[in-house]
């Protein structure tokens, strides 16, 4: 391995994406929450889904924040360093990139001031309208930008043209490829997962620390539904996603499944060391003859080996299976605490159990881990492909030098440790203590014309407790 | 279609883009820019409210800058990031600090709050000369082979890209105390005054030596504006000679308004003297969308795909100016002199 200015971008691609999909795979899902919250509040009137609504929105505002700057880097980064992908497939790619900033972008940015700012300068349906409008866009952008990926994922409808590069034969093609329906699916659910596992973490370290008010008790009723009906559903779409990439990308699944021969009858590997030198995996655990029922196909059929491909033509392989083992693991642990919740909502016994509120405290990040494991078993396992069969990643980088990306990837590591942990310490600050009776609007000081909505808000004057204003 | 080509329409539509990027994020980022000649900490509070509710809206043409380059002109997309790697990773990196200074001061306590104002101005300035060594890169071309860049990491630091560094930190300078003098009341309205009347005048003069220098890069520019080191072309440096003229006139009336009581104007000109720099630089460069190798009809994507971003592109522009006027609408007025960010 050389440290040239591929690897060095490959890296620096892998570490700043990385980073960027921690915030959108929580606002997304935190968005409609929002909505969701601010709906049931218009049509209940009852304060504590307001309470909800204020505290969450802080923390939306803090994560979205820091999600636009680091996205904003995403949008010049296949230029500065992937330049020569840019110039082949500029021409269809980036369409659909450009519409997600046309169509969401914007979107979201504008009616997020009203949502953070408009409090007491709109009215309460207009409110309610641009949060809306915040959560549509962030849903907005999870399609096109899952388009776009999908595209490189199972590209189709192109061709060549004169000057070489590529141009769209057919643009619905383009944008609905094999890969994309299940993948927009299996984001934007684990977006929501991911936040309602966060939520239901915020709010079991409230009732741990005996604050049992009705806006902690109810945000994780509404946790646990979303973790026992949703975290099933996403294991269907997962299977589906992996049906789709059996047909069109055998080589990832092969590397997922930690299959090295093909044939009939494949195992399911539980646990192992995938082994490139030696073609096999080491320690192996594995249920012998249920990977064909697992797939859904005859046991008779044959499956996809990875020693089918030469050596070059292999993802890493290590890396794909771990990563998917990961993601795996972590739906379970949500799914297993869906379940254990609902089983403890019907017992009565929900806001008192100790143990579980433990244990969604421990599982709040999981659907990070799960977000982030999920995405490197898809792009590590589509290597040494950037769009499959058609451009290897190799041939995609810019003309720079090793030492600008070397400087670049760790400037950005600075950065982005400083900013994260800033944000993150802000983020843990407020959730730890947590949303309650009179919680305050997102700008509670501010003193504009038209209080038309504050008005209708009478316990918003209480100084709220959590505030830690300094200044 | 209509006998113009795709790729004009979409040259022009790419620096209306790009220019309403720069007179919309470049007020909030003057903002940041004057951070640190504001009073007292409740006097940046009133520069952040009177910014905070759009700025995002704002940055976003930025991203639009990049997406919609590379979905229209990928080869001028491809070609021109290489060649100004350093400046576009210093301006990110930048606009990472002054955006997430919004929401962070406001959560940070006594040291958090210091360290994420002076990050919000650090980094607006930071970015506002990132983007002005990107501007003097840009215009002073670099060089390429095939559409590849074949120069040196640090080519776009020049005598020349200094020079316009400098004119457009001012020039956001000016935006940002313009936009002020419109949102503004009290003792900060009336430094806002101040400091939009210097600022008229150094951005006057930043913007002929920068006009000056851009004179000396490219003999094309030279035959355009009719001017070189010996002799003057009468005729053809008349037919330019009123974009200086009106840029002049400009200055003067900006340095006139920001003293009188107009709210709006000073910022209406402000964008005007833009807006003569802007098509100045047009007369200099066009028709090169790299400048002296490649044109837009060379660097374009595909008819198809310039044709469906037409039609996408036509529609969803309407409906954000819609929305953006609404937004601007719902925060219209002064900042309250006792406001703070939330």
């Amino acid at each position: 391995m050389e440290w040239d200015a591929l690897l060095l971008s490959r890296i620096q691609f892998a570490f700043t994406i990385g980073f960027h999909i921690i915030f959108p795979a929580f606002t997304i899902g935190l968005a409609s929450y929002l909505a969701v919250l601010e709906g049931l509040w218009l049509i209940t009137r009852r304060d504590h889904f307001k309470n909800l609504y204020l505290f969450w929105v802080k923390i939306f505002a803090l994560s979205f924040g820091m999600g636009v700057v680091s996205g904003v880097v995403m949008s010049y980064q296949f230029g500065t360093n992937w330049s020569a992908f840019s110039a082949y497939a500029g021409g269809v790619i980036g369409p659909l990139l450009a519409f997600e900033v046309l169509a969401a972008f914007f979107l979201e940015a504008s009616f997020l001031g009203i949502m953070l700012f408009g409090w007491k300068r709109v009215g309460p349906g207009l409110h309610f309208f641009s949060t809306c409008m915040v959560a549509l866009g962030t849903l907005i952008s999870a399609f096109w930008i899952l388009a776009a990926n999908s595209w490189m994922q199972t590209p189709q409808g192109f061709a060549v043209g004169r000057d070489g590069s590529l141009v769209a034969t057919d643009w619905l093609d383009v944008i609905f490829t094999p890969s994309f329906p299940s993948r927009l699916l299996h984001m934007t659910l684990a977006a929501y997962l991911t936040t309602a596992m966060v939520v239901a973490g915020a709010a079991a370290f409230g009732l741990l620390r005996g604050r049992a008010n009705a806006e902690n008790r109810t945000s994780l009723r509404m946790a646990v539904l979303m973790m026992a009906f949703v975290a099933p559903l996403q294991f269907v779409l997962g299977h589906e996603s992996g049906m789709v990439a059996l047909e069109h990308q055998p080589a990832k699944v092969a590397a997922m499944e930690g299959w090295w021969e093909e044939g009939p009858r494949k195992p399911t590997v539980l646990v192992g060391w995938p082994d490139e030198k030696s073609e096999s995996n080491r320690f192996e655990i594995a249920i012998p003859e249920s990977g064909n029922f697992i797939f859904g196909v005859p046991a008779e059929q044959s499956l996809p080996g990875l020693k089918k491909y030469e050596a070059s033509e292999r993802p890493p392989v290590a890396m794909t299976f771990w990563a998917f083992r990961i993601m795996v693991g972590m739906g379970v642990v949500m799914l297993a605490l869906g379940v254990w919740g609902l089983v403890a909502w019907l017992a009565k016994r929900l806001d008192g159990a100790r143990l579980y509120h433990r244990a969604l405290v421990l599982a709040a990040p999981s659907g990070f881990v799960a977000v982030l494991a999920g995405w490197i078993a898809a792009e590590v396992g589509r290597q040494p492909y950037v769009i499959y069969g058609v451009m290897r990643t190799a041939e995609a980088v810019s003309p720079v030098g090793a030492g600008q990306v070397a400087g670049s990837l760790l400037a950005y590591m600075i950065v982005y440790a400083i900013v994260f942990s800033a944000g993150a310490l802000y983020i843990l600050r407020l959730m730890g203590a947590g949303p309650g009776p009179g919680e305050e609007t997102p700008h509670a000081r501010d003193r504009g014309p038209g209080d038309m909505l504050a008005a209708g808000l009478a316990p918003t004057a209480k100084i709220a407790p959590t505030s830690s204003q300094s200044e | 279609m209509f006998g113009v080509e795709l790729s004009l329409i979409w040259a022009v539509l790419i620096a209306l883009a790009v220019f309403l990027y720069v007179v919309l994020d470049g007020f909030d980022l003057g903002v940041g820019i004057l951070f640190p000649f504001a009073k007292d900490s409740k006097e940046r509070d009133q520069m952040v409210a009177a910014i905070a509710p759009v700025w995002d809206g704002n940055e976003t043409w930025l991203v639009l800058g990049g997406g919609g380059l590379l979905a229209t002109f990928p080869k001028a997309y491809a070609a021109l990031m290489p060649a100004l790697y350093i400046p576009i990773g210093l301006m990110l990196m930048a606009l990472i600090f002054r955006g997430v200074a919004f929401e962070f001061r406001h959560h940070g306590r006594q040291r958090g709050k210091r360290f994420w104002t002076i990050a919000f101005a650090g980094g607006s300035i930071a970015a506002a000369i990132s983007q002005g060594f990107v501007l003097g890169g840009f215009i002073q071309g670099s060089d390429f082979l095939e559409g590849r860049f074949i120069g040196f990491p640090f080519d776009w630091l020049t005598p020349f890209s200094c020079v316009v560094a400098v004119g457009l930190t001012l020039g956001y300078g000016l935006l940002g105390a313009t936009w002020l003098i419109f949102k503004t009341e009290g003792a900060l309205l009336e430094r806002a005054r101040k400091w939009a009347r210097r600022l008229a005048i150094a951005v006057g003069l930043a913007m002929a030596a920068v006009s000056l220098a851009t004179l000396a890069l490219n003999e094309l520019v030279t035959e355009r504006w009719g001017l070189s080191m010996y002799q003057i072309d009468w005729p053809t440096f008349a037919r330019v000679a009123p974009l200086p003229i009106l840029a002049a006139v400009l200055v003067a009336l900006i340095w006139r308004a920001a003293a009188g009581r107009h709210a709006l104007r000073p910022y209406l000109l402000s964008i005007t003297l833009f807006a003569t720099a802007y098509a100045g630089l047009a007369v200099s460069l066009w028709p090169f969308i790299v400048p002296y190798v490649m044109t837009p009809a060379d660097a374009a994507a595909p008819d198809n795909a310039l044709a469906l971003m037409l039609a996408g592109a036509l529609p969803l522009l309407l409906l954000i100016f819609a929305y953006t006027f609404y937004v601007y609408w719902v925060f219209r007025g002064k900042v309250a002199a006792d406001a703070s960010y939330h």
